[in-house]
């Protein structure tokens, strides 16, 4: 009997028993289509989460005031002192002081209401230097960024994001047009082009005017000195360690502090931030798979069950079978392929539901659903071997069975 | 090693088809113990018709499944065409009741979901012979034995007569020296019982070996020796009887 007749006879017994075998595969097919949007799932919000950080720009430190640990029990949390001015960053620019940062933009920000003519919108208005725009990896799609002669000037000027323009004006060609934030009227001088980043924080709904123009006119208390986070660039991914050295020491002998625990700023490096939100995807997404593995576990027990069902229901065919002359191994072949069959049939169903699944579940749910080719084909390979390894063990019983015993029994 | 059951000209040969020597079979189950043969010696020279009789429970089914390579006895030697059956492995066993013998079941043990072609091409598909001359000599058996019109039906849509023709059928269509039927006639009417054992006759006549069971005398009165079983032993036998009477075999 040829492999061809084997798997003839195995489909044969599948057609003959469609309702059970049917329901067999279903088991497959939850578990493997767990297993690939799960994953997906998992995968899709590593990848957003990474897509946001990396959205802030490259070789990025940020610097804000504060510090994560409370040790004193008097001081505030991260992010709530004013201890950061525009003269530390204006020391980190220096290439004598810090030779491995490339750019530094030291930044406020606040929520305001801006209008222009009877529309007004509500956003945060970004105050910073010209080098905020190679610094945060924007570009511009219209006008020009802020220049160092409106810093100097702190001239009334502001550039807008790409929502903000539309939002304000109903388009983004807007340059030249006027805008009232906080009771002075500004001037937009230039579009950033859209950074394309998902999620959350939508980095297009923005305005950007010079820090010195932010600290004079919109600001109020202490926010007219200090700044709120430093932004750093590093001059390449490999000099981003010296480059948190530098700027650590520079700081903490600006601000006098001699003991490194006492100080009054933090420091996060942009990789790590990528790691700490990737791993915590990473914990959900096995955990979750682990659930999905199970699930195919399962899947792969009824896979037995039915087998064991079949070879018990069957047992005068097997004896028939064996007394006609079908050897042992033929036998285990038979039930072997039928098993087999029944997996792979399951994973490519699984497989199917699972892609389909990826295409309609991030509208459901507006979480991105990342489709690996290594899961796909990875989960229908799992789905064959779960059905060979489920159906082996069925399959020896059946080829085990003495032909008279098998015969006689009803 | 070949033999001669391959080629079934075997009034030729010395060599006996089947040699039994002592046979027991015990079944246990629990603690009980049913001896269903309590040592049966038996020759078959090739060529042979033999009907096996003796009441039910008796040992008859029992000693055609020990010879038939479907169940082992006991204790006892059995040598089919000079080879003892005890030292084959499961493979040559296999091999054994696909190549060599027929075997015609008393419930005709045909596959429900397959034609009547299908279920006589069975064998020939364990012999490793291809789709297209599994079919052809399926139907030519099928042809043999009258039903050339129903190759495509299934058990279900033939009478039992129609059915035991197709187990006849198969057991044929390898062209085995050996042919076993264990009661073929018992579920037929008089009609389709002369239709069957006709063919038996037809076999006999070709060459090859057959031992039947059977209960009834004028199916027994076809075969040229009666050998009868009771309570696990043979009582009778008429080719036996019939050296005790003549001397002429020795
Ligand atoms: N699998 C078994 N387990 C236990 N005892 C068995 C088994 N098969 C047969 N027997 C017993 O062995 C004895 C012989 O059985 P066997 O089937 O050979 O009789 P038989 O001569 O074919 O009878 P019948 O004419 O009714 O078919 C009987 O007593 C029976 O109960
Ligand atoms: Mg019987």
């Amino acid at each position: 009997m040829t492999w061809f007749d084997t798997l003839a006879t195995s489909l044969e017994a599948m057609r003959t028993h469609r309702m059970r075998s049917a329901l067999t595969v279903l088991g497959i097919l939850i578990g493997i289509a767990a297993v690939i949007l799960t994953v997906g799932l998992g995968i899709g919000a590593q990848q957003q989460v990474t897509a946001q950080v990396e959205a802030l720009g490259t070789n990025l430190l940020i610097i804000s005031p504060g510090s994560t640990t409370s040790t004193t029990g008097l001081r505030g949390g991260f992010g709530s002192a004013s201890t950061l001015t525009q003269a530390d960053a204006q020391s980190l620019a220096s290439p004598v002081v810090a030779p491995d940062i490339a750019a530094v933009a030291p930044t406020t920000s606040s929520s305001q209401s801006l209008v222009a003519g009877s529309s007004n919108w509500t956003t945060s208005v970004v105050g910073t230097t010209p080098s905020w725009l190679s610094v945060r990896a924007r570009t511009m799609s219209a006008g020009t960024f802020l220049t160092n002669a409106d810093q100097a000037s702190a001239a009334p000027v502001v550039v807008l994001g790409a929502t903000t323009a539309t939002e304000l004006f109903g388009s983004t060609d807007v340059v030249g047009q006027s805008v009232t934030i906080a009771g002075t009227p500004f001037t937009v001088q230039g579009v950033l082009a859209p950074s394309g980043s998902t999620g959350s924080a939508n980095n297009d709904d923005t305005a950007v005017i010079p820090l010195s123009t932010a600290q004079q006119r919109v600001s109020t208390g202490s926010s007219r000195t200090s700044v709120q986070t430093i932004y750093v660039q590093a001059t390449s991914q490999a000099a981003l360690s010296s480059a948190y050295q530098e700027a650590n020491s520079e700081l903490l002998s600006l601000h006098s502090i001699t003991n490194v625990s006492n100080a009054d700023f933090t420091i996060t490096n942009q990789a790590s931030l990528v790691t700490t939100a990737a791993s915590v995807s990473k914990t959900l997404t096995v955990l979750l798979a682990g659930i999905a593995a199970i699930s195919l576990l399962v899947g792969g027990i009824g896979v037995m069950n039915i087998m064991l069902v079949s070879v018990t229901e069957r047992i005068r065919e097997i004896g028939l079978r064996k007394a006609l002359g079908a050897r042992p191994s033929l036998i285990r072949r038979q039930f072997l392929i039928e098993a087999a069959l029944l997996g792979l049939v399951g994973g490519l169903l699984g497989a199917a539901v699972g892609i389909l699944g990826a295409k309609v579940l991030p509208d459901l749910i507006s979480n991105p659903v990342a489709l690996s080719m290594p899961a796909i084909f990875g989960s229908i390979t799992v789905a064959l071997v779960i059905g060979l390894v489920f159906g082996v063990y069925p399959a020896s019983r059946a080829a085990q069975l003495a032909p008279i015993d098998a015969l006689r029994s009803e | 090693m070949t033999s001669y059951l391959s080629m079934p000209s075997p009034f030729h040969s010395t060599e006996p088809v089947l040699s039994l020597g002592d046979v027991t079979k015990v079944y246990r189950s629990g603690s009980l113990e049913v001896a269903a043969l309590r040592g049966v010696t038996l020759e078959v020279q090739p060529g042979e018709y033999v009907a096996v009789m003796g009441p039910s429970g008796s040992g008859k089914s029992t000693l055609m499944h020990i010879i038939g390579c479907l169940d082992v006895p006991s204790d006892g030697s059995y040598l089919l065409a000079g080879e003892d059956v005890s030292e084959m492995s499961e493979n040559d066993l296999a091999d054994v009741r696909n190549r060599r013998i027929g075997f015609v079941f008393q419930q005709f043990n045909l596959l429900a979901s397959m034609t009547a072609s299908s279920n006589v091409a069975l064998p020939l598909a364990y012999a490793g012979i291809n789709r297209a001359e599994r079919r052809a000599r399926a139907e030519a058996s099928l042809a043999r034995v009258g039903l050339a019109d129903r190759v495509n039906h299934r058990p279900g849509e033939l009478s039992g007569g129609q059915q035991q023709r197709v187990a006849v059928a198969r057991a044929l269509v390898t062209e085995p020296a050996l042919i076993l039927a264990d009661e073929p006639t018992g579920n037929l009417d008089s009609t389709s019982t002369a239709d069957v054992l006709d063919l038996f006759d037809e076999l006999h006549h070709a060459g090859r070996t057959v031992v039947l069971i059977t209960h009834e005398q004028d199916v027994a009165d076809r075969a040229g020796r009666v050998v009868r079983l009771r309570d696990g032993l043979v009582t009778d036998d008429s080719a036996l009887s019939a050296v005790a009477g003549s001397g002429v075999r020795s």
